[in-house]
């Protein structure tokens, strides 16, 4: 899947996350936690999978996070995903 | 360094003072530690003149405050409180350095002090903090030891003269030249006196400073003329507008309502809550609407209660006036209303720090407490809980009566979500160990009850009355199953600050966090 344009999804609430997405040559994935000490590792898996289910090999994947559960990840992902015309 | 009873590792000294491991909540007695009993030198004044000494660098002056000696405030005005950072910005200007703070608490509002602990005018900090204080000396970037007391501990450490108090500076809201004042009048009204009367009793030096001279004498009498020295007057000890925090209202969030639901469950499968029932609670949202349920089945059941206790809100100046309670005893006023309350009733009863919770006595309030609701930041699967450092860490929060409330009440309630920003609330070990998890009587959370061990009556009623009882550890469980295992935040071995328990001994250390 390409993305094709700028998207946004998400809020900056305790709990949730913001996700941007934009079209870029590479795979570049960004992030940014309040809880990146204990929790950085399961994030970074929790994206890479939710990229790779998506089919998406290039963009610049930027995330900011304020302690979102996995499942709000992957929503927040694959809906700003697919306002980027990625999905 | 050597491990206490709870396997935490703990300096033999810390800032040149000889510290005690924590061993168990009870053992430790006054001899423990060769005390006999604080006093003071004796004094005679056979003048009846007037003890103003001019504003507060005046009255710093007449004190005889020198480098090395140990100061205090109290925080009854909270984050409202102007009197440390003036205090502090006028030994500064008079060139005084190496100044101890053993001030009741220091909130948000005193990182204004921060630049005078980097210059060292302070060097020492004998109480806990709130704010950016704590987390600065956390990260490793603001160099000052500290060692955070409960609020019975401090009210020990002072009396005991464990940490001498040589010259206290208390804000006197309403207060006379001869040196008699009370908190309940005045622009800067804050109520209950309560940690200052400690002070008041022991430091070497007692300075009232007020906003409101009042014409002799100031009627009625909380702190009195025959032990201050020193009046000095200012333009204004602070704003009483900011005492409340932002949590004293009723929470409306769903989780939150069903907590509090649980925990009011506890309450009434507890026994207690009948006539002579006696409760404290905390001013946060879901302490605020377990006490809201508490008080309509005390009403429903035309329960008549003895004591409300602790820092005193509106809400349970409510349930005062309604008949609900025989009492209050209020160590501290959380809210305008409450300071109203206590200038009028003669039922809403000021209380010492010390009667509040001082274990080296003949008997605290908290010794009659039936029920409390406490918070938590961190609860671990043997009941320990973490008040003082977040999941980061970091040192933000002062222990509050925490431990000192849950030894003594007959059922310590702790209420606390599950998680928070994905941080599990029930884990396998807390950051800091504040309360020692054998005198913790049951943990609450929105995916349920667990009860502790000493209480097996307390859990068989609860399953009886279909109340979601679950083993702590498949709490814990459940919770890393939605959240995953956090990774450890790795600390260095650099120790910056002592977790005081109420009795003196070292329950846990503050070690900076790695970046």
């Amino acid at each position: 899947m390409e993305i094709v344009k700028k998207a946004v999804a998400g809020t900056m609430q305790s709990s949730d996350l913001m996700v941007f997405v934009e079209p870029a040559d590479k795979l570049k994935v960004e992030i940014e936690s309040t809880v990146i000490k204990q929790f950085g590792h399961l994030i970074e898996a929790k994206v890479d999978e939710v990229l790779a289910k998506n089919g998406v090999t290039v963009g610049f994947i930027r995330l900011t996070d304020r302690g979102a559960l996995d499942y709000a990840i992957e929503a927040r992902i694959e809906t700003a995903l697919a306002r980027a015309g990625a999905v | 360094m050597a491990k206490n009873s709870l396997g935490r590792e703990i300096p033999e000294t810390f800032n040149g003072k000889s510290y005690i491991p924590y061993r168990d909540p009870h053992s430790i007695k006054p001899e423990t530690f060769h005390f006999q009993r604080a006093s003071r030198v004796l004094k005679r004044n056979y003048s009846g003149a007037s003890k103003v000494a001019g504003g507060l660098r005046e009255a710093i002056i007449a004190s005889g405050l020198k480098n090395g000696m140990t100061i205090s405030t109290h925080h009854h005005l909270r984050n409202g409180d102007r009197l440390l950072n003036d205090v502090v910005r006028e030994i500064d200007a008079l060139g005084l350095r190496d100044i101890r703070i053993a001030s009741s608490s220091v909130h948000i509002v005193h990182a204004e002090l921060i630049p005078y602990i980097r210059k060292g005018v302070i060097t020492a900090l004998e109480c806990g903090v709130n704010g950016p204080i704590g987390e600065q000396i956390s990260r490793g970037e603001l160099e000052c030891p500290i060692v955070v007391r409960s609020h019975g501990g401090r009210a020990r450490s002072v009396i005991s003269g464990e940490v001498p108090i040589d010259v206290a500076f208390l804000a006197a809201p309403y207060c006379d030249e001869y040196g008699n004042f009370n908190g309940f009048y005045g622009p800067s009204a804050c109520g209950s006196l309560g940690y200052a009367l400690v002070d008041a009793q022991y430091a070497r030096k007692v300075v009232a400073v007020t906003d409101n001279l009042v014409p002799y004498p100031a009627l009625p009498i909380s702190v009195a003329q025959n032990i201050v020295d020193i009046v000095a007057t200012v333009g204004s000890l602070g704003d009483p507008k900011k005492i409340v925090s932002s949590t004293t209202q009723l929470t409306k969030d769903p989780m939150g309502l069903l907590i509090a639901k649980y925990a009011a469950a506890v309450i009434d499968a507890s026994g207690y809550l009948k006539n002579g029932f006696s409760f404290q609670t905390g001013t946060g949202g879901i302490s605020l609407a377990v006490a809201g349920h508490v008080r309509d089945m005390m009403r429903d059941r035309k329960i008549k209660g003895s004591f409300g206790c602790g820092g005193i809100t509106g809400f349970f100046v409510d349930m005062l006036d309604e008949g609900l309670f025989e009492g209050l005893f209020d160590v501290q006023c959380f809210d305008l209303k409450a300071v109203e309350s206590i200038g009028r009733n003669r039922k809403h009863q000021e209380m010492s720090a010390g009667l509040y919770a001082n274990p080296f006595n003949m008997g605290a309030v908290v010794n009659r407490l039936d029920c409390a609701i406490l918070s938590a930041t961190e609860i671990d699967v043997n009941f320990n809980v973490n008040v003082n450092t977040e999941s980061s860490g970091l040192l933000l929060h002062n222990t509050g009566g925490h431990c000192d409330v849950a030894k003594g009440a007959k059922v310590s309630i702790i209420v606390c979500p599950s998680i928070r920003g994905r941080l599990p609330m029930v884990r396998d070990e807390v950051t800091t160990i504040t309360t020692p998890g054998e005198t913790v009587g049951v943990v609450v959370t929105e995916r349920g009850i667990a009860v502790n061990d000493h209480l097996p009556e307390l859990k068989a009623e609860l399953i009886r009355r279909r109340a979601p009882v679950k083993d702590i550890r498949q709490l814990r469980d459940e919770i890393y199953a939605v959240t995953g295992a956090p990774r450890p935040v790795e600390f260095t071995d650099k120790v910056v600050g002592l977790i005081e328990y109420l009795d003196g001994t070292i329950i846990d250390t503050v070690r900076t966090v790695r970046a």
